[in-house]
């Protein structure tokens, strides 16, 4: 019974695999006109949003600008007030002429989150787990998937992020980088198509801020789908596909890197990233 | 009365408390969790009523509790029952320290940061596997120190049952005090409550210890 479930989730891999590579142009998240607002107060209006497989998106702009609460919007820790959110070929949120939001059904929403992952500024491990379970839980716990091939996979994710000789101890034992890592690696082992980042390394210090990079920079070089919010200017200008500037709640400049640092078109965007140079 | 008597007399005594005190546990513990979810309810009424049954709990003396649920049912359908002290007993200690137990367990959970709920959300938990796996765990390490305290208390709580005349070690030092004209009872009954603590104290501060291994 085990083992055919094995083979079955294989296959499925597999045949995943080969739509990625046979169409590198696969939509995976897309976000129309989407409405926010905290009592009375607008924070995202009309934002559009769309992420294509294997594309890196930074998202930059001062603070109250909208950004996480976009990305917060996207992964559904916060309701939108109007607006459609698709992820691949499921409509997870659709807004009706009425003007009416209508999220998909709990059995549905439970297969849409499967496709994506978020990495928190403040890490959120969970402190009672060990490392490795850390990883492993949702997994096991979630996907249901066998204990012993999620191990072998956690191990392998945790290696990549430079942390095999830390599986045993605790999350107060680490670093704020090695945690933030810890947190990298417990999102990948969930297989998502997609991977959000929320100020990953505003709670960390410079130096520990570049171990966290590297990986995602790594992750970027694997054709991770990522849209990470950030404050790191060069490591947006490097590592994105796409660059996103937001202010007041509105997009108000988007494209390739290139153009939006070296040459921006709108003023509101040359005054912020002024802000950066002088610094 | 020599002292070997007095003791072995109050010895039964003794088994009484211990057995009130470990079934009000075994009672209030679980009790105290149910009542947080009522008190939580979205069901407004269902919050009020929570919310009305911990003030009347936490606001009148327990040995008037005890004396409520016993003589109660007399006094309100005109009827007494056999053999209904000893339930009285636990029916007004479990309800009366599930109310302590369910504020216990409420600034615990309220404790908690919203970000472990929210990293469970997004990886896929319910909300019974986000409460049961990654809440619940953490909670308990959080309040163990203000249930050593309540456990403590309940110990000496248990001599309130000595209102009903109910013979445990309490209520027989106080007979055998007026009896004998000794005061040796009370000693004896002191040094109990003491050593029970003791080793109530050594238990929570076991399993205190055993949670330490993360902050």
């Amino acid at each position: 019974m085990m083992n055919s479930d094995n083979e079955v989730s294989k296959m499925t891999n597999f045949s995943e695999e080969t739509v990625n590579t046979s169409n590198p142009e696969k939509v995976i998240l897309t976000m129309n006109k989407i409405q926010k607002s905290f009592d009375g107060l607008v924070v995202l209006k009309d934002i559009n949003l769309t992420v294509r497989h294997g594309e890196v998106v930074s998202i930059i702009g001062p603070s109250g600008s909208g950004k996480s609460t976009l990305l917060r919007c996207a992964t559904f820790l916060e309701k939108i007030d109007g607006g459609e959110i698709i992820y691949l070929d499921k409509k997870a949120v659709t807004t009706s002429f009425s003007g009416k939001v209508c999220y998909t059904g709990k059995a549905e929403m439970k297969e849409i989150k499967k496709y994506f992952g978020l990495v928190f500024q403040q890490f959120n491990l969970f402190p009672h787990h060990s490392v490795l379970k850390n990883v492993m839980e949702a997994p096991v716990n979630v996907l249901k998937r066998d204990k012993a091939e999620v191990e072998k996979e956690a191990r392998i994710l945790l290696e990549k992020m430079g942390l095999a000789d830390k599986a045993d101890q605790y999350p107060c034992n680490l670093s704020g980088g090695q945690q933030q890592r810890v947190a990298i690696a417990r999102a990948l082992a969930m297989k998502p198509e997609i991977l959000f980042f929320d100020e990953p390394t505003s709670a960390l210090d410079p130096e520990l801020t570049i171990e966290v990079l590297k990986i995602i920079r790594q992750l970027a070089e694997e054709k991770m789908t990522m849209v990470i919010v950030t404050h790191e200017m060069s490591f947006a200008a490097n590592v994105s596909n796409r660059v996103i500037f937001m202010d007041g709640g509105v997009i108000v400049e988007e494209g390739d890197p290139k153009d939006v640092f070296g040459n921006p078109r709108q003023e509101r965007t040359k005054q912020f990233l002024k802000s950066y140079k002088e610094e | 009365m020599t002292f070997g008597t007095m003791l072995s007399t109050m010895a039964a005594g003794m088994l009484k408390t211990i057995l009130l005190f470990v079934l009000t546990l075994l009672g209030s513990l679980p009790l105290g969790m149910i009542v947080v979810f009522l008190k939580k309810s979205k069901f407004k009424p269902i919050a009020w009523i929570t919310d009305i049954y911990i003030a009347v709990m936490r606001g009148t003396p327990l040995m008037l509790q005890l004396l409520v649920w016993y003589f109660g049912p007399y006094y309100l359908f005109g009827f007494s029952i056999r053999g209904y002290k000893f339930t009285a007993l636990l029916i007004g200690f479990i309800m009366n320290y599930a109310a302590y137990f369910a504020e216990i367990y409420r600034s615990g959970i309220d404790s908690m940061p919203i970000g472990q709920y929210e990293a469970a959300e997004i990886l896929g938990y319910s909300k019974i596997q986000t409460f049961m796996k990654i809440i619940l765990p953490q909670v308990i390490k959080r309040i163990l120190p203000s249930v050593t305290n309540e456990v403590i208390t309940l110990v000496k709580d248990t001599s309130l049952a000595s209102a009903l005349a109910y013979s445990e070690v309490f209520s027989l030092a106080k007979q055998i005090s007026a009896s004998q004209t000794s005061f040796m009872p009370f000693l004896i009954a002191g040094i109990f409550y003491f050593v029970a603590n003791y080793v109530v104290a050594w238990i929570m501060n076991r399993i205190e210890k055993s949670m330490q291994y993360y902050k």
